[in-house]
Formats: structure tokens, C-alpha cells, sequence
């Protein structure tokens, strides 16, 4: 042993041991993971309600739906909402730049669901003013407000994200388009954009997963969406059940637009890869 | 009803709501920085997890972070302050028969709370990790630097400041979903704000409040977050 010690000039590394503790701990957890999933399949089998299901699964299916058409609606009119403001924020105009930092940064840094509040119970408190006005038949209606709140919020969003995407675009592919004589709309259209898109999609597929996300909120305003039809059925049959439902179909429809993004993203940079 | 002004409202004490609303502010600071310490631990050891070479410690940590990135937060939280107690209710009885659980408010948002801001910012860390050049790690280990003294004292400098941009906007979104937790009453600014809107019938004027402070708290918090980017930048190697 003491020879081997003297001349020990390169030993060979010792062998890795079969279970190195990053390995046990990774078991461990993903164990842990598998047993989580299991007791909630468990549990979902064993409390397995037929009556419960039957009431609620069409519920759920139409909560579905408004959810969908909540975000969706929200989403189109922000993205037509967020052009003007983008267009403020790159405006040249001290005033203009001004406003539109202002809007943005109101409705970046407060909570949707303030916002939310403040647009349905706020802005619902003025009804006489709003039947004068005749706009009373669409703040009495929660799910108009939720859709005006949220298009207002992803709006300012939306705005940054395009404000970004405009902005990552070199300015020579401008002043190369102008000095072909493109007007300005047309070097946005045909030139900036194409570029931009590329950059924009992945902030726009998140900003469309946090909308559906956020889109929850409106169930505490009495929307009937995904989860407020939860909470209705929670709130009748104490079964914890309906949250788990939902959670899962929530979860399901953000995995799948994620991998959609991600495919249409590898799809439209096919041209940059090497 | 007598027609109250405004500024009567506004006022500390009986008949104002600001006193109601100050306290609710505090919670809200108390909850958002209880929380920050256990979500950047939390979310640092996720990222940590990603970057391993073992396959699965990064599978945990990428169910870790799918589960609670894909959540609704209002889920989570419904789901934590509802199921939980009767999880533990289960557990508890099998020794205890009579015992009942009753989840505080404040603790269960700060979970949900904890869960979803240190899945966001682990994916921060894990760009963080990802930035940092393999030279600094081997770099490390040739002064003799053991695996943990290499992460604290090279590794671990240099990751916070890259990661510190991307970590204030998590702090941001973790301040404004503090509000959420308004919705299993807990006390917060919001539900103060609520409760003095249903009351005085001014839910404009109160909503418009809590909006402000939560302004109010973004801004401090940029000023405070310009403050210790300005110090980390004087820290940085010259």
C-alpha cells in the first residue's frame, strides 16, 4: 500500500458510484412527483362521482367556452388597442411618449384584479351618469367588464411586446428601405414586421397563456367561466374535487399552447438555423 | 344614508377608511416580503436542479415548474387554502381523532405565493446559470475550491447580479398577486378596500385607492431595486 502511495502519479479517477447523492435526491423527488400524481388519481378514482360529473361536466364545458371567448375577444381588441399606445411610446412627441408611458405603467404595475374591480364595481357605481350616457347595458354585465378590463390590461402588454419588437429591428433595415423609396407604412409592413414577428412570438405566446391564466379572476366578479363554474360546484357540494378538474384542464390548455408556440417558433426561425 | 365627503372618507380614524386601508397596505408588504425569501431559495435550488446532469432531478424540477407556471394562481391558491386543510385533516385523524385544521389565510397565500414566484424565478436563475462561463466553475476548482465554496463564493456573486433585473419583475408580479389572496379574506390592502366599498357605497374612490398603493409600491420598489443595482454595479470586478 505504501509503495502504490509513493508512486501514485496518475490513479485513475475512482469509479462514479452507482448512486451519487444528485442521484438519490433526483429519485427522491421525482418519487415524490409520482406519488403526488398518484394520490390525486387515487383520490379522483375513489371519490369517482357519477351524479357529481353529470351535473357539472357540461358546466364546466361552458365555463370552458367563455373563458375562451373572454381571452380571446380580450386578446383582439388589445392587440387593436396596442398599436396606438405602442405608437405613443415611440412617438417623438414629449406628450404623446408621456401619456402613453403613463397608461402603460398604470396598467403594468396594479393588479388585474384591481383593475378588474375598479372597471365592474367602480365604474358600475356611476349608473345613473352611465344610463344617461346609455353605456349601462354594458358595465351592468359582468362579463362585458371583465373583457374591457382585460383588454385594457393586455393592451399595455401587447404594447411593449410590439414597442420591443419594433425597436430590436436594426435601424439601417429602415434607413435602407428609405433610401429605396419605401413609404414608411409599406418598410413597416414588408420590411420591420417580418423581422419583428420572429421576435415578438414567444412574448405574445406568454402574454396569451398569462391571459388565460388571469382569465380566472373574473370568476370573483360572478362570471361563469371555467372557475366560476368551480366555484359553483365547489360551493354546492364541498367537494374538493372541482378545483382538481379544473386545474387540469387549465393545465392541459397551457401545455398545449406552450408546445404550439414553441412549434411555430422552431417553424418561422427555420431560415436561421444552421 | 348621509352623503359623506370625501375627505371625510379619506380621513384616519372612525369615520375615514384610510387607517383600515394602512393596515391592509402592511399586510400586503408583510406577505410580499415574507414570501420573497423562501421563493428565491426555493426557485434558486429548482434552477439549480435544471442545470444538473442527472436526468432526474431535471425532470422534478421541470414538473415543479410546469405545474405551477401552468396554474391559474387564483387555482393554486383555491386549491391550497380548500385542500390542504382537509389533507391535513386526514393525516392528523389517523393519530388524533378529534382534531380539526384550520388554515391561517396568511400562510396559506404565502405557500401559493412561494410556489408560483419561485417557479418564475427559477427559469430567471436558470438564464442566470446558463450566462456564467464554465471557466469560472473550473476556475474554482484549480484554487482548490470545494463544489459548495466554488457556488458561494464565485458562482453565486456573479449569478445575482446577472439574475437581478429578471428577479424585480418577479418581485413586481409577486406584489401585485398578493392581491389575489383578498379572495379567502385575508386582510389585505384590497379586501380592506372592498369592505370600505361595499360599506360607504364609494367603490370608485376606494378601488382607485388600492390601485394607487399598489402604484405606489411598484415605484418604491423601483427606486430600491435602482438603489442595489446601482451598488452591485460599484461591486462589479473593475
Amino acid at each position: 500500500m505504501s509503495v502504490s502511495q509513493a508512486i501514485a502519479v496518475d490513479r485513475p479517477p475512482p469509479l462514479a458510484r452507482f448512486w451519487p447523492r444528485a442521484r438519490i435526491v433526483g429519485y427522491a423527488l421525482v418519487g415524490l412527483w409520482t406519488l403526488f400524481g398518484l394520490g390525486i388519481l387515487a383520490y379522483l378514482i375513489f371519490a369517482w362521482n357519477a351524479a357529481f360529473f353529470a351535473r357539472y361536466a357540461p358546466a364546466y364545458l361552458r365555463g370552458l367556452g367563455t373563458t375562451l371567448s373572454l381571452v380571446a375577444i380580450s386578446m383582439v381588441a388589445g392587440a387593436i388597442l396596442s398599436l396606438p399606445v405602442a405608437y405613443g411610446r415611440m412617438s417623438k412627441s414629449r406628450i404623446l411618449s408621456g401619456l402613453a408611458y403613463c397608461y402603460v405603467y398604470f396598467f403594468r404595475g396594479t393588479p388585474l384584479l384591481v383593475q378588474t374591480y375598479l372597471v365592474y364595481y367602480g365604474i358600475g357605481s356611476f349608473r345613473p351618469e352611465l344610463q344617461t350616457v346609455g353605456l349601462w347595458w354594458f358595465f351592468r354585465e359582468a362579463f362585458y367588464c371583465g373583457v374591457f378590463a382585460f383588454s385594457l390590461n393586455t393592451a399595455a402588454y401587447q404594447a411593449e411586446i410590439l414597442r420591443g419588437a419594433i425597436e430590436s429591428v436594426p435601424r439601417g433595415q429602415w434607413e435602407g428601405a428609405a433610401s429605396l423609396g419605401l413609404h414608411k407604412l409599406h418598410t413597416l409592413r414588408k420590411v420591420i414586421m417580418p423581422q419583428a414577428i420572429i421576435v415578438a412570438l414567444r412574448p405574445y405566446g406568454n402574454e396569451l397563456i398569462l391571459m388565460i391564466k388571469a382569465s380566472a379572476i373574473v370568476a370573483i366578479i360572478t362570471v361563469y367561466d371555467l372557475m366560476g363554474n368551480a366555484k359553483l360546484a365547489y360551493a354546492n357540494s364541498f367537494d374538493i374535487q372541482a378545483y382538481i378538474w379544473v386545474a387540469i384542464v387549465y393545465l392541459v390548455m397551457v401545455e398545449i399552447l406552450r408546445h404550439g408556440v414553441e412549434w411555430i417558433e422552431r417553424r418561422i426561425t427555420i431560415h436561421l438555423k444552421r | 344614508m348621509p352623503a359623506q365627503s370625501i375627505w371625510t372618507l379619506l380621513s384616519w380614524g372612525p369615520d375615514g377608511w384610510i387607517d383600515d386601508i394602512a393596515s391592509g397596505v402592511l399586510v400586503t408588504i408583510a406577505l410580499a416580503l415574507a414570501t420573497l425569501p423562501i421563493g428565491l431559495t426555493i426557485g434558486f435550488f429548482v434552477a439549480f436542479a435544471k442545470q444538473q446532469e442527472e436526468p432526474s432531478l431535471r425532470l422534478a424540477a421541470n414538473i415543479y415548474t410546469t405545474v405551477f407556471r401552468g396554474l391559474p394562481e387564483l387555482v393554486t391558491l383555491f386549491l391550497f387554502f380548500f385542500g390542504m386543510p382537509l389533507l391535513l385533516q386526514h393525516l392528523i385523524r389517523l393519530f388524533w381523532p378529534e382534531a380539526t385544521v384550520d388554515v391561517n389565510g396568511f400562510i396559506a397565500g404565502m405557500i401559493v405565493l412561494s410556489l408560483i414566484f419561485s417557479s418564475y424565478a427559477s427559469e430567471v436563475f436558470l438564464s442566470a446559470f446558463r450566462a456564467i462561463h464554465k471557466g469560472q466553475y473550473e476556475g474554482g476548482y484549480a484554487i482548490g475550491l470545494s463544489k459548495w465554496q466554488t457556488m458561494r463564493l464565485v458562482i453565486l456573486p456573479q449569478l445575482l447580479r446577472i439574475a437581478f433585473p429578471g428577479l424585480e419583475n418577479c418581485w413586481l408580479s409577486l406584489l401585485k398577486d398578493t392581491s389575489l389572496v383578498s379572495v379567502v379574506n385575508l386582510a389585505e390592502t384590497l379586501r380592506n378596500a372592498s369592505v370600505a366599498a361595499r360599506v360607504t357605497k364609494h367603490a370608485f374612490l376606494f378601488y382607485s385607492v388600492a390601485a394607487l398603493v399598489f402604484l405606489l409600491l411598484a415605484i418604491l420598489s423601483s427606486i430600491a431595486t435602482g438603489y442595489i443595482l446601482r451598488s452591485l454595479g460599484r461591486r462589479e470586478a473593475r
